[in-house]
C-alpha cells in the first residue's frame, strides 16, 4: 500500500504550484486555474487522510470543496467575462481601480 | 361620646347649626339668580332660623342633661401624636353663644331683607343683593364653628372664617365709599380689618403652638386637665399662652392696641356692622377668654393685665365716641368700649358677667346699629325725595356753611345733618331710645344688670379697674345722650332731615324684638336685690355654672348700682345741658369744642391713633419695604445676586467653563481626535492597499504560513 506521506507530498507540491501560479501569473484565467489546483491539492490531502483514518468524513468534505469550487468557477468566470468586456483585458495587474 | 343618658335628647342634631346656613348659602349661590330678592332673603333667614331652632333644642337638652356633650363629626388631622377631629362641643357656654349668634343673626337677616333692598338701589347694583345673603350665611356658619368647636384648632377655623366674612362684608361695596362715590375707601377699610386681625391671629397661632408643645393637645378638656400640673412645673407656659391669646383677643375683639380696624369696619352695610362688628364676631375674643377660663384663672397677674387692658380700652374708646359726628362711628367706638367692659370682666374672672354682658350687648347694640341703619336709610329716602323734586337744593338746604362742605355728596350718616327726627321717624326714635338707655345702663333695662355685675366684681377685687369702668360708663351715658339729642331733638338741620321717611315693617319688626330683648334681657341673670332673690334670678349664673364650675351669684350692691345709676343719669343730664337744652343749629360747631379745646380736638380725631400708627408702624414699614424692595430685592438680589452672580456665573460656567474647556477642549477635541486619528492611521495603512491582487494573495499566503509555522513550532 502506498503510504499516506506520498499523497501528502504530491498534495503539497500541487498546492505550492497552485500558490505560485496565483502569485506569479497575471492572466486572470490562469490565476483561476491555479486556485483550482490548490483546491484539488486540498482534496487530495482530505482523501488521503480519510483513507488513513478509515472514515468518510474527509471524503465528504471533498464533495463540499468540489461543489464550492464549481460554484466559484461559475461566479469567477462570469466576473472575468464582464471584466474583459469593460477593460478588454484580463490582466489582474490592471484591476487596481480600488487602490486607496 | 354620646352616653346612654342623652338618649331622647337632641345633642346629635348639633352639626345642623353649621350645615343649615351652609345649605342656605348653597341654595342661594345655585338658584339665587333666578329667585326674587324676597325669596333669597327668606331662604337665608330660614337657614339661620333653623340653626336657631336647633340651638333651642340643644338648650332644652342641656337643661335636662347639664354635662357637656361632645359630638364627634369627622376626622380632621391625624399626624403623629396630633389628633384633631371635628367634634362639636355642646355645653351651656357654647349653646348660649349659639343662641345669641343665631337668634340675633336671624333678626338681622330679616332686617337686611328690607335694608339691602334699598341699599342696592341707592348704590346702583341690584345684583349684589344675593351675594350679601350668601356672605351673611357663610358668616353664621363660621361663627357656629367658632363657638361649637371642641378644640382650639376648630375654634381657630371659625375664627379665621369669620375674619374672612368680615373682610368680604366690610368691602361689600368694594368699588365705592359709603356714600356711593367711586373710591377705594371701603376696600381699604376691609384690608385694614383683615391685616389688623392677622396681627392678632399671629398671637393666637403662637399660643396654639406653645399649647401643643406644652399640653400635647388642642382639645379643651385635655388642655384644661393638664393646667394644674403645668402651672406648677412650668408657670411661664401658661403666662405665654394666655398673653399670646390676649393678642388674638385684642385683634378680634378690638382692644388696645389693635382696635383701629373696628371704626373703619363701619364701611360695611349696616346689618354687617350690627351682626359682625357689634353683636357676634367681635365677641369671639371674649368667648375665647371665657372658654379658656381654666387657663386664665391660674395666673393672677395675667388676669390683672387683661382686666386693665379691657378697662383702658373701655375708657379710651368711650372718650373718642363722645367726639364723633358719624352716627355709626359713635356706635363703633361704643362697641369697642363695651367690648372693653367684657374683656375686663373676663380678665377679672367674672366670666358669667362677661358672658351676660356679651348677650345683652348683642341685643341692644344690634338694635342700635340696625336702628342707625334705618335712620340713615330714612335720611337717604329724604335725600332722594328732594333730589327728585329739586335737583339743586338737595344738599344742605340753604345753609351757607353746610353748602360748602356738602355740596358734592350729602352724608346721610352725619349727625350734624340730622336733628328733629323724632317726629319723622317715630318708631325708630322710640327703639333707639330703648337701645340707648339699655346701653347707658338705666334701670331696669338689660345693660343695667349686666354692666352692674361687671362693676360689682371690679369693685370687690380690682379698685383701679372699677374706677376706670365707672368713668367709661359715665362717658357711655354721655355720648348716647348726645346722640339722642343731636339726632332726634331740636329742629331738622337740613332739608333732608326734614323729609326723612320711616322704614318699612320688615326692618322695624326685628328691631322691636331686639328692643324687647333689650328691655327684658336683664332678667336672664337678675341679681339678688337687698337679700331678696326673685324667682328666675341668677338664671345665667346657674346655667353657665355647669360649664365654668360653681360661680358666686351676684348680689345687687346698692353702692355700686346706685353710683353707676347716678353717674348715668348725671351724664344724660350733662348731655341735655350741652346738646338738648340749646339744640345744635345748622353749621354750629360742637358746643364742647370751645370749653374743652385741645381735649375735644383729640376726641374728635380719635386721639390721632391712626396717625400715630401711620407714623410709628406704617411709615417705617413702608420705608422698610421700600428699602427691601429697592435696595435689598432689586439692587442686591436682582441686580447683583441674580444678574451678576447667578446669571453671570451661569454665563461663565456655560460660556467659559463648559463651552470652552469642557465642550470645545474636551468633548469636541476627543471627537475630532478620533476622526483625525483615524485619518492619519488610514494614510499610514493606505500604502499597503496597492490594488494588486497578487500582492494580496502573497500577503494571505505569508500570513497562513506564519500562523501555521507558529502552530507547528509552538
Amino acid at each position: 500500500m502506498v503510504p499516506v506521506s506520498y499523497y501528502l507530498v504530491i498534495s503539497g507540491i500541487l498546492f505550492a504550484l497552485g500558490a505560485a501560479g496565483v502569485m506569479i501569473r497575471r492572466n486572470a484565467l490562469v490565476v483561476f486555474m491555479s486556485v483550482e489546483l490548490m483546491l484539488n491539492a486540498g482534496n487530495l490531502a482530505f482523501v488521503a487522510f480519510a483513507r488513513m483514518h478509515n472514515t468518510y468524513s474527509g471524503q465528504l468534505f471533498v464533495f463540499f470543496v468540489m461543489t464550492v469550487a464549481a460554484a466559484e468557477v461559475a461566479v469567477g468566470l462570469a466576473l472575468i467575462v464582464t471584466i474583459f468586456r469593460t477593460k478588454n483585458s484580463i490582466n489582474v495587474d490592471q484591476m487596481n481601480s480600488l487602490k486607496g | 361620646m354620646l352616653m346612654e343618658t342623652t338618649s331622647g335628647l337632641f345633642f346629635s342634631l348639633v352639626p345642623l347649626i353649621v350645615f343649615l346656613p351652609v345649605i342656605g348659602l348653597l341654595i342661594n349661590i345655585t338658584f339665587g339668580g333666578r329667585l326674587g330678592e324676597k325669596v333669597v332673603g327668606t331662604i337665608a333667614s330660614l337657614a339661620v332660623g333653623g340653626a336657631f331652632s336647633v340651638s333651642l333644642l340643644l338648650a332644652y337638652s342641656l337643661s335636662v342633661h347639664h354635662e357637656a356633650v361632645i359630638v364627634p363629626f369627622a376626622e380632621w388631622i391625624h399626624i403623629g401624636t396630633l389628633k384633631l377631629d371635628w367634634a362639636f362641643r355642646v355645653d351651656t357656654l357654647s349653646v348660649l353663644m349659639m343662641l345669641v349668634v343665631s337668634g340675633v343673626g336671624m333678626l338681622i337677616h330679616i332686617y337686611a331683607i328690607g335694608y339691602m333692598h334699598e341699599d342696592v338701589r341707592f348704590k346702583g347694583d341690584v345684583k349684589r343683593f344675593r351675594r350679601f345673603f350668601v356672605f351673611l350665611n357663610l358668616f353664621i356658619a363660621m361663627m357656629m364653628i367658632l363657638v361649637s368647636g371642641d378644640s382650639y384648632m376648630m375654634l381657630f377655623v371659625g375664627w379665621e372664617g369669620v375674619g374672612l366674612c368680615s373682610f368680604l362684608l366690610i368691602g361689600f361695596w368694594y368699588d365705592m365709599d359709603t356714600l356711593g362715590r367711586p373710591s377705594f375707601a371701603n376696600s381699604n377699610a376691609a384690608k385694614k380689618a383683615f391685616i389688623t386681625n392677622r396681627v392678632g391671629d399671629f398671637g393666637f397661632i403662637l399660643a396654639a403652638f406653645i399649647m401643643f408643645w406644652a399640653f400635647g393637645s388642642f382639645q379643651f378638656d385635655q388642655v384644661f386637665a393638664k393646667v394644674p400640673e403645668i402651672a406648677v412645673t412650668a408657670p411661664w407656659v401658661i403666662v405665654a399662652v394666655t398673653l399670646l391669646m390676649v393678642v388674638g383677643v385684642a385683634g378680634k375683639s378690638a382692644q388696645i392696641p389693635l382696635f383701629v380696624w373696628l371704626p373703619d369696619a363701619m364701611a360695611g352695610p349696616t346689618p354687617v356692622s350690627a351682626l359682625i362688628h357689634a353683636a357676634t364676631m367681635v365677641t369671639a375674643g371674649v368667648y375665647l377668654i371665657v372658654r379658656s377660663a381654666p387657663l386664665f384663672s391660674v395666673n393672677h397677674s395675667v388676669q390683672y393685665f387683661v382686666a386693665t387692658l379691657g378697662a383702658a380700652t373701655a375708657l379710651f374708646a368711650a372718650t373718642i365716641a363722645a367726639g364723633q359726628y358719624d352716627i355709626k362711628k359713635v356706635l363703633a367706638y361704643s362697641t369697642i368700649s363695651q367690648l372693653g367692659f367684657m374683656v375686663a370682666a373676663a380678665g377679672m374672672g367674672a366670666y358669667v358677667a362677661a358672658t351676660f354682658h356679651l348677650a345683652t350687648h348683642a341685643f341692644f347694640k344690634a338694635l342700635l346699629f340696625l336702628d342707625a341703619g334705618s335712620i340713615i336709610l330714612g335720611m337717604e329716602r329724604g335725600h332722594h325725595h328732594l333730589a327728585h323734586h329739586n335737583p339743586h337744593g338737595a344738599g344742605a338746604g340753604g345753609h351757607e356753611e353746610h353748602e360748602g362742605a356738602h355740596e358734592e355728596v350729602f352724608d346721610p350718616g352725619d349727625m350734624r345733618n340730622m336733628g328733629g327726627l323724632r317726629d319723622k321717624m317715630k318708631m325708630s326714635y322710640w327703639l333707639y331710645l330703648i337701645g340707648a338707655l339699655a346701653l347707658a345702663g338705666i334701670f331696669p333695662l338689660a345693660g343695667f344688670w349686666s354692666k352692674d355685675e361687671i362693676l360689682l366684681d371690679a369693685y370687690k377685687n380690682f379698685p383701679i379697674v372699677y374706677w376706670m369702668l365707672v368713668v367709661a360708663a359715665f362717658f357711655t351715658a354721655f355720648y348716647m345722650g348726645r346722640q339722642i339729642w343731636m339726632v332726634f331733638f331740636g329742629k331738622p338741620r337740613t332739608e333732608v332731615a326734614a323729609h326723612a321717611v320711616e322704614s318699612p315693617k320688615v326692618m322695624t319688626i326685628p328691631l322691636m324684638i331686639l328692643a324687647s330683648l333689650s328691655i327684658i334681657g336683664g332678667f336672664l341673670n337678675m341679681a339678688t336685690i337687698l337679700g331678696f332673690t326673685l324667682p328666675g334670678s341668677h338664671l345665667l349664673t346657674v346655667w353657665l355654672g355647669h360649664t365654668l364650675g360653681e360661680v358666686e351669684a351676684g348680689e345687687l350692691n346698692l353702692i355700686v348700682a346706685g353710683l353707676s345709676t347716678i353717674f348715668a343719669v348725671a351724664a344724660i343730664y350733662f348731655s341735655w345741658l350741652i346738646y338738648g337744652r340749646n339744640p345744635l343749629a345748622a353749621g354750629q360747631p360742637d358746643p364742647l369744642k370751645k370749653p374743652l379745646g385741645p381735649v375735644f380736638f383729640g376726641m374728635e380725631h380719635k386721639w390721632f391713633i391712626d396717625e400715630a400708627y401711620q407714623f410709628l408702624f406704617i411709615n417705617p414699614y413702608r420705608s422698610a419695604s421700600k428699602f427691601l424692595a429697592d435696595k435689598v430685592d432689586w439692587a442686591f438680589w436682582h441686580d447683583w445676586f441674580h444678574d451678576k452672580v447667578i446669571a453671570g456665573g451661569y454665563n461663565w460656567i456655560s460660556k467659559v467653563l463648559l463651552n470652552e474647556y469642557v465642550d470645545q477642549r474636551g468633548i469636541d477635541a476627543f471627537a475630532n481626535g478620533v476622526g483625525s486619528g483615524t485619518k492619519r492611521l488610514s494614510t499610514m495603512m493606505r500604502v499597503w492597499q496597492n490594488g494588486y491582487v497578487r500582492t494580496y494573495a502573497l500577503t494571505v499566503l505569508v500570513g497562513v504560513v506564519a500562523i501555521l509555522g507558529y502552530l507547528l513550532l509552538k
